[in-house]
């Protein structure tokens, strides 16, 4: 284990780099997931396709892809950002694809009444969605929606492919430099699951608060 | 599903306001386009020197190998993976401790982790500790662990998602344990994971490019020994892009089509397990049709 405390350094900073490339990229996800979610079912034929059309390619696209074209292609073409900056918008993407379809199947379970009642009273299509609908169906999928968070926490290893230096690619790094795979194998496993697992279990308790079962 | 949820027949005035919408989001995202295509071609993308190599055969042949050695991996990795996934969730739900631990911590442990780390740990870490094989057997091993561990969950819940008279009425014809799971229990559970199992298929198919890290020559990796030779990594990495759209795509179709057939038949919810991506959207929007 002398491996892993020798370099304890390097693994904090290396957890720290996940956790902030997590949280950052499930931010902007979830901002993506509820605009696309709100695109697939506004009543604006344009909208609705690109929504779909953005889910459709991006979810059936593999993320190592996805990021292998963004930090290696598009400079090509003239876009270029930092190697943090790609896997933020590559994962952001990514999941929003995930949440917006979350989202969706989430708006689907709200009482048809409720869009009606919003509509009799005069509101609009985006206020009927704002105050009436969106409230609803977020609560209905917190579940999906903390999954999608833990699987992000896991996805975010993928950083590494584009030499983000987050924990697997620190591990990756580690690995090549001593030598000596098993401790930092379990080093590393055990950073994980210390995210993870409470992850798991902070969706669990939020799910009890807020959740409505219908 | 495609029907807009939230506006049902429209007014006039509504109508109008729509008109215009449509009209402006369409400008909108012309115009968007219209950048991208311009900027792409300052850049030199559309040069028929980038995306010629593409179109020929060769070139194509390698890319077919390339998806060749994806579904070799990912078929080989489903057979292992699904084999180990209904021993451990055999062996979660048994009655005895000594069975039941060990796959639990197996499965809690391996779930909870990135394939990345997995993958990565298997290529660089074995050899060190002195098993030498092809880079294939790596990622497959890889593949293996993390999806017996996914699949174990998922055919946990699908046995557990049956209802409790069935084993009681198994019981009581005089069944023993182990015969009421192969007879009665498992033959139905089967069926209700199906559109799970071909989900997490998908996934799998998906996660197989990370392949890529290991220099095992699955698509995105030939993707990128053909954008360094001929230049042209937008086109080679898109083209790599598509195919996986393609055949993702069709595949998902299929898990809609079984899950939809399913509800009808059976009545029966889907499986959702928690971390697992492809298969929460799965469960919600399942959830979602049956309170419609």
């Amino acid at each position: 284990m002398d491996v892993v405390l020798d370099n304890l350094d390097l693994f904090v900073g290396g957890l720290r780099t996940t956790v902030s490339l997590t949280l950052l990229s499930y931010a902007a996800a979830f901002v993506i997931g509820i605009v696309v979610a709100a695109f697939r079912v506004s009543p604006v034929p344009p909208l609705r396709g690109a929504g779909a059309l953005f889910v459709g390619t991006i979810r059936n696209t593999p993320l190592a892809v996805l990021m292998v074209l963004f930090f290696f292609g598009l400079p090509d073409a003239g876009v270029i950002y930092s190697s943090f900056t790609s896997a933020v918008i590559v994962l952001a993407a990514y999941t929003g694809s995930f949440i917006a379809e979350t989202v969706r199947a989430g708006v689907n379970t709200v009482a048809v009444g409720q869009g009606e009642a919003a509509r009799a009273l005069g509101l609009t299509f985006p206020q009927t969605l704002r105050i009436v609908v969106l409230p609803q169906a977020l609560r209905a999928v917190v579940a999906p929606l903390g999954s999608l968070f833990i699987a992000l926490i896991k996805n975010s290893s993928l950083a590494a492919i584009i030499s983000v230096p987050e924990l697997a690619g620190t591990a990756e790094q580690l690995i090549s430099d001593t030598a000596q795979p098993l401790p930092i194998f379990i080093g590393v496993a055990v950073a994980y699951l210390v995210l993870t697992l409470p992850a798991g279990a902070l969706v669990n308790a939020l799910e009890r608060r807020v959740a409505i079962v219908r | 599903m495609t029907a807009p949820v939230l506006a049902d027949t429209l007014g006039p005035r509504a109508r109008r306001r729509v008109l215009l919408a449509s009209l402006a989001t369409g400008a909108v995202l012309l115009v968007a386009l219209v950048l991208a295509v311009r900027k792409l071609d300052a850049n030199g993308q559309l040069d028929s020197a980038k995306w010629r190599p593409l179109t020929q055969w060769s070139v194509l042949k390698f890319f077919l190998g390339g998806l060749g050695n994806t579904i070799r991996a990912a078929g080989t990795a489903m057979v292992f993976a699904v084999t180990i996934a209904a021993v451990l969730a055999l062996a979660r739900l048994a009655r005895t401790r000594a069975l039941r631990w060990p796959a639990t911590l197996y499965v809690e442990f391996f779930r909870g982790l990135p394939l990345y780390i997995l993958i990565l740990f298997s290529w660089l870490g074995l050899p060190i500790l002195g098993l030498k094989w092809e880079t294939f057997w790596y990622l497959v091993l890889g593949l293996t662990v993390y999806n017996s561990a996914v699949l174990a969950e998922i055919f946990r819940a699908g046995i557990l998602s049956l209802d409790k008279g069935q084993s009681e009425a198994a019981y009581a014809v005089g069944l023993g344990y182990w015969q009421a799971m192969a007879t009665v229990i498992v033959p139905q559970a089967v069926r209700r994971m199906v559109p799970a199992i071909v989900s997490q298929l998908v996934t799998l198919l998906k996660d197989t490019s990370l392949g890529v890290v290991i220099f095992y020559e699955e698509l995105l990796r030939r993707a990128r020994i053909s954008a360094e030779f001929f230049q042209n990594p937008v086109h080679s990495v898109l083209l790599v892009a598509l195919i996986y759209i393609a055949v993702n795509a069709t595949l998902s179709q299929v898990a809609t089509r079984l899950e939809a057939r399913q509800r009808r038949r059976y009545g029966a919810a889907p499986i959702a397990v928690a971390g697992v991506e492809d298969l929460a959207v799965t469960s919600a929007k399942a959830g979602a049709t049956g309170a419609a």
